[in-house]
C-alpha cells in the first residue's frame, strides 16, 4: 500500500509534509485536524470540538485500554500502522469480554513526514474503525522535531463494555481447562519483518491484523463461561501463556502438532533461525475453558472468519512452578519459557 | 517445508531411539561432545535426550561463536564504537553480551554509540557506501561458515576502493578448538571430563570438509561423526558414534552426507586463504590461548584491517566473578553447575556469554529445560 487509493485529498498535496506549525496550537493545526483528521474520522462525537468527548454509554462494567504504537515499517503487508492502532486496542478491549464501543487516537508525527502518507494511515484507521463498529471520539495531535521520531508513532486508548454474566480474567484458569488458539501463529511478526529495510525477501506472508471482538462475541454468547482470553501480541503465544500461567499459578502442557503455523511463516523462520512460538500476532487470540466447553466453543470460532483455523492445543495442569512445556513434534518435551530480550537470527 | 520436517518425524526418531536402545551397552556410559551450539540447540528444542537412553550423555562443547570470544575482544570493539566513533556493525546475538564490568554494546548503544545490528556483511559495505564521512566496521565473529563472507566483503571492498569500511577480525578454527580440548589435561590426564567422541560440526564442515578431523581422530583415539542440526541427524550420528565405541574404532564419519564432502568446498577455502592467515595465537573464553586457532587478516588487504586502521588500547578486561562460562565451554561443568546459573544469571541479564547466545549451553538449559534436571534431583516428575 503506497497511496490512498480514493482521489487525492488536497490538504495533504497542498502542504505536503508535516512541520512544526501542525503542532503549535494555530490555524495550521486547527486545518490538519479539520482537513485531515476529522474528514476521515468525523462522526457526531468527534464533530462536537469538545475538549473532551461526552459519552452516553449502556448499563455494566467498563472495559478500557490503551496501546501506543511504533511499528516499522510502518505499511506492510495485511495492514499499515492505522489499521494497526485501532485492532490492537480493540482486542485488548475485547479480551476481558466486553463490546468496545470507543477510540481515542494521539499522533505524534515527525516534522518532515508527507502528510499524503499520514493521511493513508488516516484513511485506514477510520475504515478499520467503521468496520469494527467503533468510533473514534477524540484525539490529539503533537510534532517532534526531524530525527526524534520514526514518522508516525499513534497511542489509541479503548472503551467497552462487559455484557452481564461475563466474567473473564488472567487469573482464572485451573487444571483440566482446555487452551484454545484461534489460528496461525508468527504471521504478523515474520510479515514486518519481511520488509525491514536491511531484511526483504520474497513471501505472501500477511500480517493477521484484525479486530477479533466480532469473534469474541459469539464466543461469550456460546460459553458465557470462558475463563481466560488474551492476544499473544508481542512476545508471542509462549509470553502470553507464561503470562496466564504465572497469574494463575499453574503449569501448561502443549501439543507442539496442534499448533497451527503457516507454512510461510514456518519456513522463513527456519532459515533465520526464529521461533515462532514467540513471534507477534496481531489477529489471533488464546481461550482457556473448561474441557466440557471445548469442542462446543471450537465449532463456534470455526464458523467465525477469524477463527477457521481454531485449534485445541493443550491442557492446563497443576505445577507450583508455573511451567509453559511442549510436547515436540518430535515426541521429547521441552519448556517453553518468557523470551529473553529479543529474538535474533542466529549467526552459525 | 518437506525438506525440513521429513529431519523431524517422530516415528523415525522411535525408530532410531530404539536402535540406539537396543546397541547402546547398559554395562557402560557414553559421553558424545557435541560440539557446535547447533547441535545443543536441536538437543534441547527437540527434546532429544528424552529418547536417548540414561547411559547416553550429551556433553556440550565450545561452538558457540560468541560464547567463545574473551571479553577482552568485546570490550575492544566496545571501544570502538565508543572512543573512535565508528559505526560498528555487527550480528545481532553479540549485542547482549557482557564486557569488562557488564558493558555490553546494547548499553553502548544506549548511551550513544552508533552500533547496528546487521545480518549480512552485504549490509556493511552498504552503510559504508551510505555513509562516506563516517569510518565502518564490521566486527566479525564465527567459525569457518561465518568467514567465507567477511572475506568477500573485504575483497568487494577493495574492488570498489572502499576505504571507510574495516573488519575487526575474530573468526576462530575449529580443529584446532577440539585438539585442544583433547589435549587438555581434564580430558586427556585426569579424565574428569569423560569424552568418548564428537559429534563434528555440520555447517563448518560443508566449508572446511571432514579430512581435518581425521588428525585427531586417529591420534586421540576418538571417533567423530559428521553430524546435521536437525535432531534426526543428531540421533544418527549418535547411534553412529555409539556403534564406532563398540566396536573400538575411531574414525571420522560423516552423517550429514547431504551437505558434507570430505575435502568440503573447496572456492570458499580459497577465497578464505586469499584473505585470510591463521594467527600464531588466539585468545578462546574458556579454553584460554590456543595456537594456530584463529585468523588474521593478510598484509595485501591490511588496509580493512580496523586493529591496524584504530588505535586500540591495551586494557584489563575481566569476567564477572564466579561465572562458569569458561568451565560450561570445556565441557568441565554444566551450566547448573554453576552458582550464577539461574539466579543472577538469566537470559534477561546474562553474566557470561554462553547465558545469552541461543547456542550457548547455558540458554539452551535455561530455556528448554531449567527445572527438569532439578525435579529429577529432587525426585519430583516434571509435569
Amino acid at each position: 500500500m503506497n497511496a490512498p487509493d480514493h482521489e487525492l485529498a488536497t490538504y495533504a498535496t497542498r502542504h505536503r509534509a508535516v512541520d512544526v506549525t501542525h503542532g503549535g496550537g494555530g490555524r495550521a493545526m486547527a486545518d490538519l485536524i479539520r482537513d485531515l483528521f476529522t474528514r476521515h474520522l468525523g462522526n457526531e462525537l468527534l464533530d462536537q470540538g469538545h475538549d473532551s468527548a461526552l459519552l452516553s454509554v449502556p448499563p455494566g462494567r467498563l472495559a478500557m485500554s490503551t496501546d501506543g504504537h511504533v511499528v516499522s515499517p510502518l505499511f506492510f503487508p495485511g495492514g499499515d500502522i492505522g489499521s494497526l492502532a485501532v485492532h490492537g486496542t480493540i482486542n485488548d478491549v475485547a479480551m476481558s469480554g466486553a463490546r468496545p464501543l470507543f477510540l481515542t487516537a494521539a499522533f505524534i508525527l515527525e516534522e518532515g513526514f508527507p502528510l499524503e502518507r499520514l493521511e493513508a494511515i488516516v484513511i485506514s484507521m477510520a475504515n478499520a474503525a467503521r468496520k469494527a463498529g467503533v468510533l473514534v471520539v477524540t484525539g490529539d495531535t503533537k510534532v517532534v522535531e526531524k530525527g526524534k521520531g520514526d514518522g508516525v508513532f499513534i497511542t489509541t486508548t479503548g472503551l467497552g463494555v462487559v455484557p452481564e454474566g461475563v466474567h473473564i480474567s488472567g487469573d482464572f484458569a485451573h487444571r483440566g481447562q482446555k487452551i484454545i488458539l484461534s489460528g496461525t501463529i508468527g504471521d504478523h511478526g515474520i510479515a514486518i519483518l519481511s520488509k525491514r529495510e536491511n531484511l526483504e525477501f520474497e513471501t505472501e506472508i500477511r500480517s493477521d491484523s484484525a479486530a477479533l471482538h466480532g469473534l469474541v462475541a459469539d464466543m461469550v454468547a456460546a460459553v458465557p463461561g470462558i475463563a481466560v482470553l488474551r492476544d499473544p501480541t508481542r512476545g508471542g503465544l509462549a509470553a502470553t501463556l507464561n503470562e496466564i500461567a504465572s497469574q494463575s499459578k499453574v503449569g501448561m502442557m502443549l501439543e507442539e502438532t496442534a499448533i497451527p503455523l503457516n507454512e510461510q511463516v514456518s519456513a522463513a523462520c527456519e532459515l533465520l533461525g526464529l521461533d515462532p512460538l514467540y513471534i507477534a500476532n496481531e489477529g489471533k487470540l488464546i481461550c482457556i475453558c473448561e474441557a466440557a466447553d471445548a469442542e462446543r466453543l471450537l465449532a463456534v470460532m470455526r464458523a467465525h472468519q477469524h477463527g477457521r483455523q481454531a485449534s485445541i492445543i493443550g491442557t492446563v495442569t497443576e505445577d507450583s512452578n508455573c511451567l509453559v512445556q511442549m510436547r515436540t513434534r518430535f515426541g521429547g518435551a521441552r519448556v517453553v519459557d518468557w523470551l529473553a530480550g529479543e529474538q535474533f537470527p542466529r549467526i552459525c | 517445508m518437506k525438506y525440513i520436517s521429513e529431519f523431524r518425524a517422530p516415528d523415525l526418531a522411535e525408530k532410531l531411539g530404539q536402535a540406539i536402545c537396543a546397541e547402546a551397552n547398559p554395562e557402560r556410559t557414553y559421553h558424545l561432545m557435541e560440539f557446535c551450539g547447533g547441535h545443543t540447540h536441536a538437543i534441547f528444542r527437540y527434546g532429544v535426550q528424552d529418547l536417548m537412553p540414561a547411559n547416553v550423555h550429551f556433553v556440550h562443547g565450545p561452538g558457540c561463536p560468541v560464547c567463545v570470544l574473551p571479553v577482552r575482544r568485546l570490550d575492544d570493539a566496545v571501544e570502538l564504537a565508543e572512543r573512535h566513533g565508528v559505526i560498528l556493525c555487527t550480528y545481532g546475538d553479540m549485542m547482549r553480551v557482557p564486557g569488562t564490568k557488564q558493558r555490553s554494546l546494547i548499553r553502548a548503544k544506549a548511551d550513544g554509540a552508533d552500533i547496528r545490528m546487521i545480518y549480512s556483511t552485504q549490509d556493511v559495505l552498504k552503510i559504508a557506501r551510505d555513509n562516506p564521512g563516517r569510518q565502518v566496521v564490521f566486527f566479525a565473529i564465527g567459525f569457518e561458515t561465518t568467514t567465507p563472507p567477511t572475506a568477500v566483503a573485504i575483497r568487494q571492498a577493495k574492488a570498489e576502493g572502499l576505504s571507510n569500511f574495516s573488519v575487526f577480525c575474530n573468526h576462530v578454527l575449529t580443529p584446532a578448538a577440539i585438539q585442544h580440548i583433547l589435549a587438555s589435561p581434564e580430558v586427556h590426564e585426569f579424565g574428569t571430563v569423560k569424552i568418548d567422541g564428537f559429534l563434528g560440526p555440520s555447517h563448518v564442515s560443508s566449508i572446511i570438509g571432514y579430512a581435518p578431523y581425521e588428525g585427531f581422530a586417529e591420534s586421540f583415539g576418538k571417533p567423530v561423526v559428521i553430524s546435521g542440526f536437525e535432531p534426526l541427524d543428531v540421533m544418527q550420528a549418535s547411534l553412529m558414534l555409539i556403534r564406532q565405541i563398540n566396536e573400538g574404532r575411531h574414525v571420522v564419519e560423516n552423517q550429514y552426507t547431504r551437505v558434507v564432502t570430505r575435502l568440503g568446498n573447496l572456492k570458499a577455502q580459497n577465497l578464505v586463504a586469499d584473505v585470510f592467515e591463521p594467527r600464531p595465537e588466539f585468545e578462546w573464553r574458556g579454553l584460554g590461548t590456543v595456537a594456530n586457532s584463529a585468523l588474521r587478516i593478510r598484509d595485501r588487504y591490511a588496509a580493512f584491517d580496523a586493529e591496524l586502521r584504530f588505535d586500540i588500547t591495551q586494557k584489563h578486561s575481566r569476567e564477572v566473578k564466579s561465572c562458569e562460562c569458561p568451565a560450561i565451554l570445556r565441557g568441565v561443568k554444566k551450566p547448573t553447575d554453576c552458582k550464577l546459573f539461574g539466579t543472577v544469571c538469566t537470559p534477561d541479564t546474562p553474566m557470561g556469554s554462553c547465558m545469552v547466545s541461543s547456542e550457548g549451553a547455558c540458554a539452551a538449559y535455561w530455556t528448554y529445560g531449567r527445572y527438569r534436571e532439578q525435579a529429577a534431583n529432587t525426585g519430583e516428575a516434571a509435569a
